[in-house]
């Protein structure tokens, strides 16, 4: 019956009504499709990032330098000294250091195709602990050669046997490496691999290096790596930055968690913004209603079962406005999702096969609309308890 | 035995410019199947005596036993129940709900009671009893006549089988025709059905109707 009078009196004011549901639709519409951003780009980085969780990585102490490699103000020409390098695989044996050198030149693809790769120095024996081969052989000791990287590969056509042109030096392409994705070590979708021997001959290098990636097998040894590493290098002076992935990753999520809440508030506000216009017609509609609620009371409705009368409303106002903001957000969070992907992946593979509109996301729409359905109730209580408060002879002598 | 009962009744509201008594010492008794007409002048205190009557108020002193239940120290829920479950209201402007049909006027004290069988049909008759037309059942109460709309608050009022009705210038809105229609229904109410009848009323020619007549003045019965 009450439950009746509540859906009766939003019929009676329907355009009220449509009034204060399309402000539900809107928040709740805001508020999941917020949160849908954010776990998009949780979720693509997430994708993008590849999973270095056993990788310690070892760079050259830079007082300005951020806490991550890549970080654009870490100074590039830092490099860490062979004897370092040295003096790091003997802190973290038994596990296997790796030191990187990593520079650019201008590479001829054949076809007259050209521009400028990133070229990566490594010892033919460390080569397949990092990387994996897609197609061709691996490099071998002594012998020249480079691996080309996924998505270098396929810009330019390049497969085991071409031959490019490094520098103006003729180099025969032994393998393309497998898409790897964005490390915290190293980036080789876009780059070229050659034998650390064939690096310093071709770039004169001044046996330094920029990076030192340090594999351990057991995640559980990292920190006890990091400290050996961080004792021995960094007894007298900061010479090295040690950092792993899980930490790096850690500030990504942080970051991108942060980006989620932000969003998420403005979702809020957007719902706040319903909820006052919930606020306002329920008041609306208890004092438009003093009289015949004075008469509900006189016949014999009790307290609880005019509060109840009011908060169905509210509610009724909640579910349709939450129901119908949920399937939007469902629309626009695949929208935004498919969009994301588009935009983020553009020339990788890396959207292949991917969807980021999954559980979480729809985690993000019940969330928002338990929040749509939340505040109607909860800004329907107060006009809901006054009414219920009202003496029957006080209300029944409102004109 | 006294369906309604006051002893030594005074009810003061107290406002910034003073305290108002509205009700002074009043003793009353009324008893069953009794049509009883209260009369005075604008302020004699006949609307407070009816709210105390129909426990929509409670004195500031005094004892008053409606329905043999004391209504002094209960709580507004007890208030409440007894008003649904032994009082009938019959008011000058009807007070429909104008959300609800006719019928479902009607209906709504039993739901009210917590009835869940049987109230539609209980409705109807009662309905049908005070002369309303199965095909105004349905209709909403602004499409109703005045003395239409009365008839079925009069049904509503009695569709509970109360202990008595309390009427508040019941034909006060009407005209004297239909009014006297109301007051010949109300009358066979309390002769033929036994229900005791309270009624408040400025108008002298009401007393032809009535047992007896309680006339107020200044709060205290004259």
């Amino acid at each position: 019956m009450f439950f009746s009078f509540a859906a009766r009196n939003l019929r009676r004011h329907w355009a009220r009504s449509a009034l204060s549901i399309i402000g539900i639709v809107i928040g709740v519409v805001a508020i999941a499709s917020m949160g849908v951003m954010g776990n998009s780009m949780n979720l693509l980085v997430a994708n993008i990032i590849t999973d270095v969780g056993d990788t310690v990585v070892v760079t050259p102490h830079t007082a300005i330098g951020g806490t991550f490699a890549g970080d654009p103000r870490t100074v590039v020409d830092a490099a860490i000294p062979a004897r370092e390098v040295e003096e790091i695989r003997r802190a973290a044996n038994p596990h296997r250091a790796i030191p990187v050198l990593q520079g650019a030149d201008e590479v001829e693809f054949g076809r007259g195709e050209s521009g400028y790769a990133q070229i990566i120095g490594l010892a033919p024996d460390d080569i397949p602990i990092l990387l994996t081969i897609a197609e061709g052989q691996h490099l071998r000791q002594n012998q020249a050669g480079a691996l080309v990287g996924a998505h270098l590969a396929r810009e330019y056509g390049i497969a085991p046997g071409s031959r490019i042109a490094i520098g103006g030096e003729d180099v025969r392409v032994a393998g393309v490496l497998a898409e790897r994705g964005m490390g915290f070590d190293i980036n080789p979708d876009y780059a070229i691999v050659v034998p650390d021997g064939w690096y310093e001959s071709h770039f004169g290098t001044e046996d330094s290096y920029p990076l030192v990636i340090v594999r351990v097998g057991d995640v559980d040894e990292i920190d006890t790596v990091k400290e050996a590493i961080e004792s021995r290098i960094n007894r007298r002076e900061e010479v090295v930055d040690v950092s792993d992935s899980r930490e790096m990753l850690g500030q990504y999520e942080e970051i991108y968690d942060q980006i989620t809440i932000f969003l998420l508030g403005i979702g809020g506000i957007a719902l706040v913004i319903a909820a006052v216009n919930i606020l306002n017609v329920m008041y609306i509609s208890v004092t438009e209603r003093i009289r015949e609620i004075g008469v509900m009371r006189g016949i014999g409705a009790l307290r609880r079962e005019i509060l109840r009368m009011f908060l169905y409303e509210a509610a009724i106002l909640g579910v349709i406005g939450s129901v119908i903001g949920g399937l939007l957000s469902t629309a626009f969070g695949y929208l935004i999702s498919v969009v994301f992907i588009e935009v983020a992946t553009a020339g990788t593979t890396f959207g292949e096969n991917l969807m980021l509109f999954d559980q979480s996301a729809i985690g993000f729409i019940v969330f928002g609309m338990a929040f749509g359905i939340g505040t109607s109730i909860a800004a329907g209580f107060y006009p809901a308890w006054k009414a219920s408060q009202l003496t029957p002879v006080d209300a029944m002598r409102q004109k | 035995m006294a369906v309604i009962s006051f002893e030594n009744v005074t009810k003061v509201y107290p406002l910034p410019a003073g305290d108002v008594v509205a009700l002074d010492g009043v003793d009353i008794a009324i008893e069953e199947g009794e049509f009883v007409l209260i009369m005075g002048p604008s302020g004699s205190g006949k609307s407070t005596l009816l709210n105390i009557m129909g426990s929509l108020d409670v004195p500031t002193s005094g004892e008053v036993t409606i329905a043999e239940k004391r209504i002094g120290g209960m709580d507004d829920d007890d208030l409440t129940l007894l008003r649904r479950d032994h009082i009938g209201f019959i008011f000058q402007q009807f007070n429909l709900i104008p959300l609800l049909s006719i019928v479902e006027n009607v209906e709504y004290p039993l739901i009210l009671k917590g009835r869940q069988n049987g109230t539609r049909e209980r409705a109807e008759e009662v309905l049908r009893a005070v002369g309303i037309e199965k095909t105004h059942f349905t209709h909403k109460p602004g499409e109703l006549s005045g003395g239409q709309q009365q008839r079925v608050a009069i049904a509503r009022a009695l569709v509970n089988d109360p202990d008595f009705l309390l009427c508040d210038e019941p034909t006060g809105n009407l005209d004297s025709k239909t009014g006297t229609a109301i007051m010949t229904l109300l009358e066979r109410m309390n002769r033929e059905e036994g229900k005791t009848v309270v009624m408040v009323t400025h108008d002298p020619r009401m007393t032809e109707y009535a047992d007896r007549t309680i006339r107020l003045v200044d709060g205290k019965v004259a």
